[in-house]
């Protein structure tokens, strides 16, 4: 992506926000957060048979300017939690505070003026653009909802909102149909921009993407939050661009966070086996000399099974079912997330029997997967009877 | 083009194609900027290709202009539907008052010849008939289409019990057997408006042809525009909308509508012949339009009844029917490709 990206309009006016301090009062809080969908089923009357505890009381908070990060699989609830802190879906229980003001149950005319303050990207660039309508509608379309009449007025902005976004401002009247994931993208950036909102929750906003494409949308969301202060949400299960993005990382399994901290808390000093498994699983393509050519040596863990159903989600710690130091305790309490011994202030974890704060390589690889283990157990005989 | 385009969306109002025109004019309005094609001017262009499509929009075009024109083209031609010229002349009809003349009477005066009987001219008769038929099927159409798009859409956006109840409404109406249902219902609902000892007035005969046509016309879309609807509000453009702060309303016209004219247009051009044919039977079975009123419907009874000894009547109505329907029916095959070309045959 070309570095020479300025700001228009904005970057003059507003020095760029250094880092922020974490102290003072958070942007967005959400306290307890819960969202389950029910299930309907029964004949001929309809009745709640059962509920998915899609996110079920998350603690979350996110400072001005800060980008924080949400990372975990497919399905542990990440997607519904971004979806619930910009209020497109109503908490079942909780609270959510944006700037000090309870949003949890404001209807739409009571979110009205903060409407413009949280936007969202979304992950799909192609069902996040309207196909029928023009790409200057498309990023017009909140700025004319929220009555905003920019100096000069909305063309204009449009047109420069398009060059921060790295997109030709004489695509003003194109469709979304004739631009690549990558531009639908940086529409959908220009778009959330347009209202120059303090946070923006972005829902996996580059895993529909190329990788080639996804580190220049990253970038671009990067130099955006820097360069205007804006406060990130960045909802990812790509390990690599989180550590790349985000200040503070949470990390979610089955609708509860595991473990939540800095950057560097996370990714080298984790407590959580979880967030082990996780890092773990990140493939590691940096060849070193000192190691043979086979990468610094990391710990390996493969877990077994799948995510168990959240309709269903084990008692205690919800981990426990694919964790290999359970015990009896994980099964009867729920581990709370707090600061255990060690960490670093602002390092929360929440279980019984953390790991140890490194993620060099164990004596030992813990392989969960019977057939796995089998597997692997076989190969390295396979390759010293090839040496020899 | 504009006339064509008005024939692709007969029946349904047309953002698709209207949108376009306003489109090419920012383009050359705009110094040398690119303007990108909208999926309107897309399905324009794949349309114009589509040398079926172009040729059953001409005929369908040409019925519409017909039917618009008929007081014209009947005073430039000299005669009207209703003066029973063979009758007043002696020499124009035998005995058993069928044309003298071969083929139906047919001559240089009286083109699609003479009604057998009254003697009346069946050229005007035709075109006036379908000027009436067109008329009342095209209202039908567009109420029918009104209506689905506030019941389908209201169901398939609102969901829960709005969709619930709408829905159960949809699936009532829809277990009416239709036909059944115009024929039996057509005179109760007229016995209520007027005695039955007194004579209908013509405009109000059509009024109940069209309630009862649109009240169990609307069924078909109202679902297949829940169901779009559904689909459509799960997109993230709704989202975005939403988290933007869009009221409901815009939400639907701005976002929803757009994306609905395709499944609104190719319906309408189906459902459009249907109710020509749905009218043209309730004229024949007798509990549509009656005498003298031209009515496309009754030339079929009538040619009924003669086509024994004079198979003419019946030919040019029934010819102009084939035609008409043909033509509107592959019309809207050529336009469901146009819009949606993904779709095969």
């Amino acid at each position: 992506m070309s570095d020479d990206l300025t700001l228009a309009g904005r970057s003059g006016a507003e020095p760029p926000r250094s880092r922020p301090a974490r102290t003072g009062e958070p942007l967005l809080r959400a306290e307890n957060l819960t969202k389950h969908f029910p299930i309907m089923g029964g004949f001929p009357f309809k009745r709640k048979v059962g509920e998915v505890q899609a996110v079920s009381g998350i603690d979350l908070d996110v400072h001005p300017g800060e980008s924080f990060g949400l990372v975990g699989e497919s399905g542990c609830g990440k997607s519904t939690t971004g979806r619930l802190l910009t209020r497109l879906l109503e908490p079942t229980d909780g609270k959510i505070t944006y700037a000090g003001r309870d949003i949890t149950h404001a209807g739409r005319k009571e979110l009205a003026p903060i409407r413009s303050e949280i936007q969202m990207i979304f992950q799909d660039p192609y069902s996040s653009l309207n196909p029928r309508q023009t790409v200057g509608a498309i990023i017009g379309g909140p700025m004319e909802v929220n009555r905003i009449n920019p100096p000069g007025g909305r063309e204009k902005r449009i047109r420069e909102l398009l060059e921060t976004v790295g997109l030709n401002p004489e695509h003003y009247n194109r469709f979304p149909h004739e631009f690549s994931g990558g531009q639908r993208q940086r529409i959908g950036v220009a778009r959330a921009l347009a209202l120059e909102p303090k946070l923006i929750v972005a829902d996996e906003p580059v895993s529909a993407l190329d990788v080639s494409i996804q580190a220049q949308v990253v970038n671009l969301l990067q130099k955006v939050q820097r360069e205007m202060g804006i406060a990130f949400v960045f909802i990812a299960h790509d390990l690599a661009i989180v550590r790349h993005f985000s200040e503070r990382v949470a990390v979610m399994y089955l609708g509860k966070v595991v473990e939540v901290g800095d950057r560097e808390a996370i990714y080298n000093r984790p407590r959580h086996p979880y967030t082990h498994a996780l890092l773990s699983a990140v493939p590691e393509a940096v060849l070193t000399e000192d190691t043979g050519g086979r990468g610094e040596a990391k710990e390996r863990i493969r877990l077994a099974g799948d995510v168990p159903s959240p309709i269903n989600p084990p008692s205690g710690c919800r981990f426990r079912t694919r964790c290999w130091k359970a015990q009896d305790k994980c099964a009867t309490t729920e581990p709370p997330l707090v600061q255990i011994a060690g960490n670093t202030a602002g390092h929360l974890t929440a279980c019984h029997f953390p790991e140890d704060p490194t993620t060099a390589a164990r004596g030992e690889d813990i392989v969960m997967d019977k057939a796995l283990r089998e597997m692997e157990d076989a190969a390295p005989a396979d390759d010293t009877a090839k040496t020899a | 083009m504009t006339s064509s385009s008005q024939a692709a969306g007969a029946g349904a109002d047309n953002p698709g194609p209207g949108g376009e025109a306003d489109l090419s004019s920012t383009r050359v309005a705009k110094d040398g900027e690119p303007a990108g094609r909208s999926p309107g001017q897309l399905m324009w262009m794949r349309f114009k290709r589509d040398r079926t499509g172009m040729i059953s929009a001409c005929v369908v075009l040409a019925f519409f202009l017909i039917a618009a024109l008929a007081p014209v083209i009947s005073w430039l031609y000299g005669k009207d539907p209703y003066t029973r010229y063979g009758q007043n002349n002696p020499e124009l009809l035998n005995d058993n008052s069928y044309p003298v003349k071969p083929n139906g009477g047919i001559d240089s005066e009286f083109w699609f010849g003479l009604e057998p009987g009254l003697g009346r001219d069946v050229f005007t008769q035709l075109i006036y008939g379908i000027r009436t038929s067109l008329s009342l099927a095209l209202v039908v159409t567009l109420l029918s289409v009104l209506t689905a798009i506030v019941i389908g859409v209201a169901g398939g956006y609102f969901g829960g019990k709005v969709d619930y109840f709408l829905g159960r409404f949809t699936d009532l109406m829809m277990s009416f057997p239709n036909q059944l249902f115009f024929v039996a219902f057509t005179p109760v609902v007229a016995a209520l408006l007027v005695d039955p000892r007194d004579e209908m007035p013509t405009w109000l005969r059509s009024c109940v042809i069209i309630y009862v046509m649109w009240l169990l016309g609307w069924m078909t879309l109202a679902r297949l525009l829940r169901g779009q609807t559904l689909s459509l509000r799960e997109r993230e453009f709704i989202e975005a909308a939403r988290v933007a702060g869009t009221p409901p309303g815009r939400i639907v016209r701005k976002e929803l509508l757009p994306n609905l004219v395709t499944p609104i247009l190719v319906q309408a051009t189906y459902m459009l012949p249907n109710n020509v044919t749905a009218i043209a039977g309730l004229s024949f079975l007798g509990v549509g339009l009656l005498e003298p009123t031209p009515d496309w419907g009754r030339m079929f009874a009538k040619g009924a009844e003669v086509y024994q000894s004079d198979i003419t009547y019946m030919f040019f109505p029934g010819g102009a029917m084939v035609i008409f329907i043909l033509a509107f029916n592959l019309l809207g095959d050529s336009v469901r490709d146009a819009f949606d070309p993904k779709s095969g045959r």
